[in-house]
């Protein structure tokens, strides 16, 4: 996703005014239907009541738990992701080693695979009729519909962002700096923090932000290990569908609303990282 | 010799005075001062149990001094059902059909053989049936069963491969077809091909339905469980929509059941068998007649006649022989109700 | 890329990484693999082609591909008009194509239907034209377009951004039609990016299960997707049945995945673009 921050050059060779005008309108007749209708729709449904009702729902003990566990899958979750997606990339950025293709192709896996299939296969390892799940279960230790089911969901569906962010800087990256900095004496750890991690900072914001959104707005995954438990395995995604469910459409919507302002953070968050990196 | 008989006899006091006491009021010390039930139902019950798990609260603590607290999960009765045999550590389950119920035995021996006689009636402590809810005014003029299956009618059901209540529908009009006046097998599977060929949505849950044809206006009649018609009747759709109650329909019993494998692992067996039976209490009964179900309790269901319509009911046992052959007949992969999409095409 | 020796780090780094992958991605997916070999040739041959099942999978390729195609279209146009013009707004534009990735797919699922159910405002436009788009096979490709069209802008538009000018003006010079232009000099540039924004559209919108439940009407053979027979199966307790297709569905993920990772590599070979 990452892309040049180059602006597109004065080209001397273009199209006439009245087609570059058709062009823009009809891209922007598109977008407008396609994208911000959408977008819209969230907000106009949810305040249909009045900003009195979205409060209320919005306040909700309900909302308000599932606000909490979807904070508390995201803390775990993103630092996770961030060891490994620094791990991966460093890994396949810098060293030529057996089987790097098949780990590039495993990063990338979670992207294609169906959301469902992920939590069934969660279900299929740790459930009490799974591999795993009997003997785990006999131990106390429940996976799949509790909080650690749903953490290892979200981990699953989440695991490519911050690998794929900083792996594609880090491959237009040199390691000049690296080596200088090790034939100086310095240790393999201090030049990490001081060489490594300052180079690749924007990519990884930029991941890490993509990861938590993905993280706080998974719904299949998570739908099928959850459990659906009030109070407690209940996450901000499946609130609006319960919310759904119980006729509470303006709630429903309001909750979505949330979300929806999270991905709008998301985009303008990237809107800076490409800024500042482009610097 | 004496102070033998003595001690022996001071023994054997103490022992039944002991006894005694945990007979009487204040409660076992060996019971611990809060215990948390997971009770696992399916979607159109959580305003009942939201009411209901309250009542039981400050009915145990009156009894025995202990809090309880009630953790409730909601969903499609087949979905609730599977997360139990998956691990969902359930103490009791509330689910749709028996069906669903009895997969905790098929399928994981989690509840014992004959589950369903430990309680009353069927373990079923309140009941409810399946009818017609129309737009105000009924421009259609539904009356019947047979009305649905005319042309230009739009139906709205949902999905009985994976919805408890879209199970309930099929069959009761199924059966309605078998035993009007020269019905017979082939008649009833021609007369569902044209209800479900007037289907134009076919969610997967009840809920899914209901806001299909309350919200988002489809359908001229929607198939729906009789609390849920009078809760959209009375609340939801206030004003837009009205009942038809058709000239038969099934009695539809919603089992509960303890699930002996988790309360045991829990040490929640006592209460948790309290909670159902209080099901069947007064107050019980009360509450489930609030929100639209058919109480068991003659008393109650007298204080609420009124509300529920004359309605003839068939049972599953009586019309089908119960789940096990209906399931197998009609929703099992290849069954009437798969051959039915697959010869439309 | 540095000799295994001059870098610290390779045993860490390659311990983590295939920790993670090992526990959280291959392990769970192996189960998958474990499970359908249990079946048997015959058995998973007969779970897989039955119709309903036959049905769930034409619908979600058919629906998948009309998808990916109409988003290599409008994607192309977005693109195009973000590389090349300048005009108010477009900042704000630029940054909103990636809304589909950010929002949670349930939220989409939900604001769509609103829109497109008869009784919201593009549903009634459209079935004043008598086209039913919820709830028909069309509600389908619309919420798996929507899902997916930022992978085909992105994937473009860096390509369009770095395209020499001097090819284009050579053309110009030498006579050729703005139009002819684009189908000989700058189309066949586009053409890997174009693939491989065309395939991990493709590979996104087969698996795509959040936003289509609420919008899909969910009929056997009608516009019920693979994902959701899935579920369905697992409903009926029929392991067997939801483990079968799930294999089939995680193949075709997997060929899909080589394919870009192909795609990919023919395309940064001429253009040193890349996507996610």
């Amino acid at each position: 996703m990452a892309r040049s921050g180059r602006r597109a050059s004065e080209r001397v060779v273009t199209e006439s005014p009245g087609v570059r005008r058709l062009l823009i309108g009809a891209a922007m007749v598109f977008l407008t239907l396609f994208l911000f209708a959408p977008l819209a729709a969230v907000f106009v449904n949810a305040f249909r009541a009045g900003a009195g009702a979205y409060a209320a729902a919005v306040a909700d003990p309900g909302t308000r738990e599932a606000i909490g566990l979807t904070l508390l899958v995201a803390a775990i979750v993103v630092p996770l992701n961030l060891v490994f997606g620094l791990a991966a990339a460093w890994l396949i950025a810098k060293f030529s080693f057996r089987g790097k293709g098949a780990m590039v192709t495993l990063i990338d896996l979670p992207f294609s695979i169906s959301p469902v299939i992920a939590g069934l296969v969660f279900v299929l390892l740790f459930g009490r009729q799974g591999t795993l799940g009997p003997w785990l279960l006999e131990r106390g230790v429940q996976i799949v519909f509790a909080v650690p089911g749903i953490v290892l969901a979200t981990l699953f569906v989440t695991l490519p962002f911050v690998a794929r962010e900083v792996l594609a800087q880090m491959q237009t990256q040199g390691s000049e700096e690296e080596e200088a900095a090790l034939t100086l004496g310095a240790g393999g750890w201090r030049m990490f923090w001081s060489i490594t991690l300052p180079k690749v900072r924007w990519s990884l914001l930029y991941g890490i932000v993509l990861c938590n959104a993905r993280a706080m707005g998974e719904f299949g995954a998570v739908s099928v290990v959850s459990g659906l438990i009030r109070g407690e395995t209940i996450t901000v995604p499946l609130q609006v569908e319960i919310l759904y469910n119980e006729y509470q459409f303006v709630a429903a919507f309001a909750v979505a609303s949330l979300l929806t302002l999270l991905a709008l953070l998301t985009l303008a968050a990237r809107r800076f990282v490409e800024a500042r990196s482009a610097r | 010799m004496v102070p033998r008989i003595l001690i022996l006899g001071a023994v054997a006091v103490a022992v039944l005075a002991s006894e005694a006491s945990r007979a009487g009021e204040p409660p076992a010390p060996a019971r611990p001062e809060k215990v948390v039930l997971l009770n696992v139902s399916y979607d159109p019950t959580r305003e009942l149990y939201a009411e209901y798990d309250a009542a039981f609260a400050r009915h145990w603590e009156a009894q025995t001094g202990q809090k309880v607290e009630i953790k409730q999960s909601h969903g499609g009765s087949g979905k609730q059902a599977r997360a139990v045999i998956d691990g969902l550590e359930a103490d009791v389950v509330t689910l749709a059909l028996a069906w669903d119920v009895d997969a905790l035995r098929r399928e994981a021996e989690l509840i014992p053989e004959g589950w369903q006689q430990r309680l009353p009636q069927n373990s079923a402590p309140y009941t409810s049936t399946i009818v017609f809810v129309v737009r105000k005014g009924n421009p259609k003029q539904i009356r019947d069963w047979g009305d649905l299956g005319r042309e230009g009618v739009s139906v709205i059901t949902p999905n009985p491969k994976t919805s408890g209540g879209a199970r309930w529908n099929y069959l009761a009009a199924w059966h309605w077809a078998l035993e009007r006046p020269g019905g017979d097998e082939q008649k009833a599977r021609d007369f569902i091909a044209r209800l479900f060929g007037n289907v134009p949505v076919l969610d997967t849950g009840a809920r899914g339905s209901t806001t299909t044809f309350a919200e988002r206006n489809i359908g001229d009649v929607l198939i729906a469980w009789e609390n849920e018609a009078f809760l959209l009747e009375r609340d939801i759709a206030r004003g837009k929509v009205e009942i038809v109650v058709p000239s038969s329909s099934i009695l539809a019993e919603p089992p509960v059941a303890i699930v002996d494998r988790y309360v045991d692992k829990h040490g929640t067996r006592e209460v948790a068998e309290a909670y159902l039976r209080y099901l069947y209490s007064d107050e019980g009964q009360e509450i489930v007649a609030r929100h639209y179900y058919r109480p068991r309790s003659k008393r109650v269901m007298a204080r609420h006649a009124e509300q529920f319509a004359k309605v003839k009911l068939f049972t599953i046992d009586q019309a089908f022989g119960g789940w096990e052959q209906a399931q197998r007949k009609h929703f099992d992969t290849g069954g009437v109700f798969d051959q039915l999409y697959e010869s439309k095409r | 890329m540095t000799r295994r020796g001059v870098l610290p780090g390779f045993g860490l780094s390659l311990g983590i990484s295939w920790l993670f992958l090992g526990l959280v991605v291959l392990l769970p997916l192996s189960g998958i693999f474990l499970r359908s070999f249990e079946l048997g040739w015959g058995d998973f041959w007969r779970l897989i082609s039955d119709p309903r099942t036959l049905a769930a999978l034409r619908l979600s390729f058919g629906a998948a591909l009309a998808a990916a195609v109409f988003d290599l279209f409008f994607g192309l146009l977005v693109a195009w008009v973000l590389a090349r013009y300048r005009f108010p707004g477009r900042g704000l534009v630029d940054a909103s194509v990636d809304l589909p990735f950010a929002l949670p797919t349930a939220v989409a699922g939900l604001t769509l239907t609103a829109l497109y159910a008869p009784s919201g405002l593009f549903g009634a436009a459209f079935g004043l034209l008598g086209i039913q788009v919820a709830f028909a096979p069309l509600g389908i490709v619309v919420a798996m377009a929507f899902v997916s069209l930022p992978f085909v802008v992105r994937t473009a538009q860096p390509v369009l951004e770095e395209l020499d000018p001097a090819l284009e003006e050579a053309a110009a010079v030498l006579g050729a039609t703005r139009w002819q232009t684009f189908r000989k000099v700058i189309l066949p540039n586009l053409l890997p990016a174009l693939l491989t924004g065309f395939a991990l559209a493709l590979a996104r919108a087969i698996g795509e299960y959040g936003s289509i439940v609420f919008i899909s009407g969910n009929m056997p053979m009608r516009t019920e997707i693979a994902p959701l027979l899935i579920v369905t199966r697992l409903e009926q307790y029929d392991y067997a049945g939801a483990t079968a297709l799930a294999l089939v569905m995680l193949v075709v993920a997997f060929v899909l995945l080589l394919a870009i990772n192909l795609l990919q590599r023919w395309s940064r070979k001429r253009h040193g673009a890349h996507v996610l």
